[in-house]
């Protein structure tokens, strides 16, 4: 690879470690902060790539849409609509027991995989959506990734944000102890929706930007396995709860898997779908050995400090694991 | 298609799903997680059977035992070697730990036996005609299967003193532990037990349809919703869960396209879990 071609790959790269990592403080804000478990990434993800690829792609006779608006549109767009989707699902299904939501996301997120794939005349069903534009029409690997991180800086201001204000100590309140917070006169499932929708919107935004980085969408990039499945290998190897700590998760992880397919693609070329089993197997086992050995993951979860209120001795003594 | 056929075939599907749910109901309520690696379990279990099939030319019925017998030995490894460990801390915990397995699992099959579809048996079967009623020889055979897997389960359950340990957990922890019941040994026999109706169930849906490294997992769904429609921890809520799903789903190709078959599946499932949240049989609520 010349060096032009690294220095390409590179910037790809961490673009793409950026998307995962939207997705992740998503998931963050969900599980981390609140314990709203959502094992229907891939949903939400597939939603938000879907509207903004519709919206700013070019009219296609393959399927609806192709409006050429601009990415801002369709990545607002994105949100609004994975929100939506989001409320209207976690309205009948947020008061559910953890392990059920999961159950019940997981199913949702098939669902909604089954529909793109069978309404052909919206989505372009198994062939897919091509010519999504980069964003801003820049065609530039740069352009995409200083978009990427542009959003990746507000999302985790607004979300650490969220983590030190009153509505985050609700959230972790709720996500300890649920009935000490419904006793404390907290609207237990008002906020639990609150989380899920706004992780949700979050999932959608990184659809919009994947969708444009990528240029091709189909069903198939929105299995449980990728679109699901590593977002919570990143988040739990990188500490859930932990908003720097996720998005360190989700570089490693990422690196890990990008680099794991240098090693399956010795493999002779028959085997590429042998290989691509054996990437998804090690990442499995990379999440067991995590939860068995360092289920906290890398960087464990802080309660933090409240806003403008300097600490105490007596506090300080009373917390060692924050000193 | 008439609502005759569409019944037979409810059944048959159906009696697949309720051997699936009857493993993943006990491991529910024995040992309280929603065990996500169920449905792969299955796939790996119809995968043993068609290597003794294709490489040894055993017939099916015949494979069947050490698919039944490995696929026990895997479900106990696994115990072993991942959830056991993480038995103290929250379930969740455990869930997200399943769902590793499942993915793991799925993958050894594609890379042991590669991710092309397979079949037990090549060749044309001549279906038999019953007053409109189309029925293949692999459909009965299917249905025989379940229906004596059933009634094995059900002296298993109702007559041997690990049978009703199992049914005693599933029912009241702690109380089963104050009773003395052996919890460790208990756990041991309910992943064999639920192993050995995971492989069969592969292989009846190896049997009725194909198999492919998803088979499993495309399944997982519908199972999860016979279990939550039967009762968590209710066996015989399983079975019949299984049937109301495998019906529903066939029913359901009255009204809609047969592509969201799944989501009726998933449909009910909600609907219970809102509505009535135990199940039909009065399932544990954990």
């Amino acid at each position: 690879m010349s060096y032009l071609g690294l220095y390409h790959y590179g910037l790809y790269f961490l673009a793409t470690a950026g998307i995962f990592g939207i997705l992740a403080l998503g998931l963050n804000l969900q599980w981390g902060l609140s314990g709203v478990f959502n094992l229907g990434i891939a949903g939400f993800f597939a939603i938000g790539a879907y509207a903004s690829a519709l919206l700013t792609g070019a009219p296609d006779p393959g399927h609806w849409g192709g409006f050429s608006l601009p990415l801002p549109v369709g990545a607002i767009a994105a949100m609004i609509i994975s929100g939506a989707v989001a409320l209207v699902i976690g309205a009948a299904t947020i008061r559910l027991r953890s392990d059920y939501l999961a159950i019940a996301t997981l199913g949702i997120a098939e669902i909604i995989r089954l529909v793109i794939k069978n309404t052909g005349d919206l989505t372009g069903g198994v062939r897919g959506i091509a010519g999504i534009p980069s964003p801003f029409h820049a065609d530039s690997q740069l352009v995409l990734l200083i978009v990427v991180l542009a959003v990746i800086v507000v999302l985790y201001w607004l979300v650490e944000r969220a983590r030190v204000s009153p509505w985050g100590r609700v959230l972790r309140g709720i996500r300890e102890n649920e009935d000490a917070a419904m006793a404390a006169g907290k609207y237990v499932t008002r906020f639990r929706l609150e989380a899920f929708v706004v992780g949700s919107a979050f999932m959608g935004l990184g659809g919009a930007l994947y969708a444009s980085s990528i240029g091709f969408i189909s069903p198939e990039a929105f299995r449980p396995e990728y679109g699901t499945f590593l977002i919570w290998v990143m988040l739990i190897a990188g500490g859930s709860g932990n908003n720097v700590g996720v998005l360190v998760g989700t570089f490693l992880v990422w690196l890990v898997w990008s680099f794991s397919s240098l090693l399956t693609d010795l493999l002779p070329g028959g085997l590429a779908t042998q290989a691509g089993a054996v990437r998804i197997f090690l990442i499995g086992l990379l999440l067991q050995v995590i939860l068995l050995v360092r289920p906290e993951g890398l960087f464990p979860e802080k309660s933090p400090r409240l806003i403008g209120r300097p600490r105490t001795d007596a506090e300080s003594r009373h917390t060692p694991d924050e000193s | 298609m008439d609502i005759l056929q569409l019944t037979y075939n409810g059944i048959v599907l159906g009696s697949i799903l309720a051997l699936g749910a009857i493993g993943l109901t006990m491991i529910f309520g024995v040992l309280r997680f929603a065990h996500f690696a169920h449905g792969d379990l299955m796939t790996v279990g119809a995968y043993i059977a068609f290597t003794f099939v294709h490489w040894l030319g055993w017939p099916i019925w015949l494979a069947a035992i050490p698919a039944i017998i490995l696929t026990s030995v895997i479900a106990v490894i696994l115990d072993q070697l991942f959830y056991r460990r993480m038995r103290r801390v929250a379930p969740v915990i455990l869930l997200i730990s399943s769902f590793a397995t499942a993915l793991m699992l799925r993958a050894l099959v594609q890379i042991i036996w590669g991710p092309d579809n397979q079949v037990y048996e090549t060749g044309i079967s001549i279906p038999y005609r019953v007053a409109g009623l189309v029925v293949t020889p692999d459909s009965l055979k299917v249905l025989v299967g379940a229906v004596v897997m059933v009634v094995v389960v059900h002296l298993f359950l109702a007559h041997t003193k690990m049978g009703k340990a199992m049914r005693a957990m599933s029912d009241n922890v702690d109380l089963a532990r104050l009773s003395g019941v052996p919890v460790k040994r208990v756990i041991f026999w309910t992943w064999v037990f639920a192993g050995a109706l995971t492989a069969v169930a592969g292989i009846l849906l190896g049997m009725d349809t194909r198999l492919i490294p998803t088979m499993g997992w495309n399944t997982l769904l519908p199972i999860f919703a016979a279990t939550i429609l039967g009762g968590v921890g209710r066996p015989y809520g399983a079975i019949l869960g299984g049937l109301v799903i495998g019906l529903a789903m066939n029913y359901s190709v009255l009204i809609m396209p047969s592509a969201y078959k799944l989501a009726v599946a998933f449909v009910i499932m909600i609907g219970v879990l809102i509505l009535r949240p135990q199940g039909l049989l009065k399932g544990i609520s954990l």
